[in-house]
């Protein structure tokens, strides 16, 4: 019985091309849009995961402030840091492998008649062994060079293309505000972050050189510290709070006027964030399966309407009430698993299609392609139920008069 | 006439009547009809609009149920049928034939005529045979892939025909099945119908306005307001 009952079923599917397929267009659409939302957005947390883990699992920040603690927090109002902070860490603290001070200002880069607005940190080597950043060509900063402040600057590949394009920038000497500064290498390019920020837009100088030359203080804007391979980063946190509030002369039961924040906090801050945007995404895309689920028993009914007459044939021949059910039961079922089915090789081409052009990886989740399938059906049998229950519990005659 | 069923009538009604509405709006369809068909009979059944001949052939076919009366089938008390066993009944013993055709729109001659057989669970290749078959009783070979749309009215009602007799029914029922045709065709759709009742020994009970096509039939019966006026036989144009 069930084996005519589909044949039936898509017999009559077949008769109407045309309006079985823009009722499945509301489910193809839903279904596509779910998954390709989920999709780049398991693309999008996959790759802030590989972009951290590639900034250096073991690596530390020390910012002066409250950092996330609040809206608004003390960052303003605390002190700097100075280079004897990063020293003093360096010195006192156990497994450390490299401290990094950094300072950090925004300034126009020329070149002859190239003009790059890009973002001049004044650090020390130590900065490109914690990011675990290599150089292109030319070399590091001498000690020399670092004690003397002298105008020496390293670029980021970004800052390289505007300014030479494709000439060699080794020895050429550009202009940092009013500062003439000699380039000495160039840096490996890292490319962008998870949120679109350009990691080679920079340039590189000695600290020395950016307090003295261009801030015109002794500040330290932030110290970047990476442990040895096995020192568990939440000690090494401990550690470096406890030299800090010393150093900072902070009160016992006084906040930290001061941060330190690890990688595992922004990974973890991070992921829940895309984990979010995906859900929120989903959720709109869910709301558009819904409709077309809602456009699926719409026509269905609009369907059962048209086809009274059919149906008081079919009942007059001798259907049974449970046979009429069935067949427009699995009309429903069949088309909007159909529509899944369309729905999920194009949502799958779009993620796919969206992922190469945001340069983001393709990461499949079957259980959201599985999802999509069960939903797709459950959608056919509960909006086709209704109409379908209308159509077979229908009066013969009443049916075969029906105009 | 023909009296193989033995004992009882083939269709046997019982003081039937038929009541639409309640109290002062209701509507007496039939008013208690008796009424005996034999197997292998042809009948015509007449009467003006409303005198209850629609009705009782509903009745007749399953239908509908009559709100008093009996209705044996073959010895069979139709009354006590669920609305399921009714449906069986229609399947396995009756065919019908409508004014209005009723074939599937869309749907090639050949599908519409496989339609009753697919309830019945046939194979798809015994249902193209016998499909094919009752085409060609009816003078369709070569219309099987045509739609409705495509075809005449006098060939749509003769779909209808094989679509009816696809099955070899005990008992076809038509309901004014020349009221949409011309009357060339409607001779050759008369032709068929007692073609088939000779032949196949098909009983046919059929409603019709027309008194010529009532002159096929083997006996006429005729309605007036909800009860059987009169009952003649005719021998007509039988040859």
């Amino acid at each position: 019985m069930i084996c005519q009952t589909i044949l039936l079923a898509l017999r009559a599917i077949r008769r109407n091309v045309l309006r079985s397929s823009l009722t499945i267009l509301g489910i193809v659409i839903g279904v596509a849009a779910v998954i390709t939302m989920v999709t780049l957005g398991d693309g999008a947390t996959a790759q802030v995961t590989a972009d951290i883990s590639r900034l250096g699992s073991n690596m530390l920040q020390v910012r002066p402030g409250q950092g996330f603690r609040g809206p608004g927090g003390t960052r303003s109002t605390a002190d700097m840091f100075e280079v004897d902070d990063a020293e003093a860490i360096s010195r006192e603290i156990f497994g450390l492998e490299a401290v990094a001070p950094t300072a950090s200002r925004s300034q126009q880069a020329i070149y002859g008649n190239k003009n790059w607005s890009t973002s001049v940190m004044g650090t020390t080597n130590a900065y490109l062994q914690v990011r675990d950043w290599g150089l292109e060509s030319g070399r590091q900063f001498t000690e020399g060079e670092l004690r003397s402040g002298r105008t020496v600057c390293i670029l980021g590949s970004t800052v390289r293309d505007e300014l030479f394009g494709d000439q060699d920038p080794l020895g050429a000497t550009i202009r940092l505000k009013k500062l003439s500064c000699q380039v000495i290498g160039v840096l490996e390019s890292k490319g962008q972050t998870g949120f679109g920020h350009d990691q080679d837009d920079i340039v590189m100088v000695p600290l020395r050189t950016l307090q003295r030359r261009i801030a015109g203080n002794t500040d330290v804007d932030a110290i970047y510290v990476s442990a040895h391979e096995g020192i568990s980063t939440n000690a090494v946190k401990e550690d470096i709070e406890a030299v800090m509030r010393e150093r900072r002369r902070t009160a016992p039961g006084e906040d930290d006027n001061f941060h330190v924040r690890d990688m595992q906090e922004i990974v973890s801050t991070l992921t829940s964030t895309t984990r979010v945007l995906t859900g929120l995404l989903g959720a709109v895309a869910a709301v558009s399966l819904l409709v077309g689920g809602i456009g699926i028993m719409n026509i269905m009914l609009v369907s059962v309407t048209e086809r009274t007459r059919e149906i008081g044939t079919r009942l007059a021949i001798g259907a049974l009430e449970r046979e009429v059910l069935m067949q427009f039961l699995i009309e429903a079922v069949v088309l909007s698993s159909f529509g899944g089915l369309f729905g999920i090789i194009l949502g799958l081409l779009a993620a796919a299609a969206g992922a190469h052009v945001l340069g983001m990886p393709f990461v499949l989740n079957p259980g959201i392609v599985a999802i999509a399938v069960v939903f797709s059906a459950a959608v056919g049998v509960i909006f086709g139920y209704f109409p379908a229950r209308k159509a077979a519990r229908m009066d013969p005659i009443d049916a075969l008069r029906h105009e | 006439m023909n009296t193989e069923s033995g004992k009882h009538h083939l269709i046997e009604l019982a003081r039937i009547a038929k009541t639409y509405g309640m109290g002062a709006y209701a509507m007496h369809a039939l008013r208690g009809i008796d009424l005996h068909i034999d197997k292998g009979e042809f009948v015509a059944v007449m009467g003006p609009s409303g005198s209850g001949k629609s009705t009782c052939l509903n009745i007749l076919g399953c239908l509908d149920t009559p709100t008093s009366g009996a209705y044996l089938f073959e010895g069979e008390d139709v009354g006590k049928l669920s609305r399921d066993q009714r449906a069986l009944l229609r399947r396995h013993f009756l065919g019908f034939v409508f004014q209005g055709f009723n074939l599937l729109n869309r749907t090639s001659a050949l599908e519409n005529v496989e339609l009753p057989l697919i309830y019945r669970s046939a194979s798809a290749h015994k249902r193209h045979r016998r499909g094919r078959e009752a085409l060609e009783a009816v003078g369709l070979t070569g219309w099987e892939s045509h739609t409705p749309s495509e075809l005449s009215g006098g060939q749509q009602q003769r779909v209808a025909i094989a679509r009816a007799m696809v099955t070899n029914p005990e008992v076809l029922l038509a309901d004014e099945p020349t009221g949409n045709l011309d009357s060339t065709c409607s001779r050759e759709i008369m032709e068929l119908l007692c073609a088939f009742n000779k032949e196949r020994g098909i009983t046919i009970v059929m409603v019709t306005h027309d008194l010529e096509m009532a002159r096929y039939a083997q006996r006429t019966i005729r309605f007036l307001d909800g009860l059987i006026d009169s009952e003649e036989p005719n021998g007509g144009k039988r040859s």
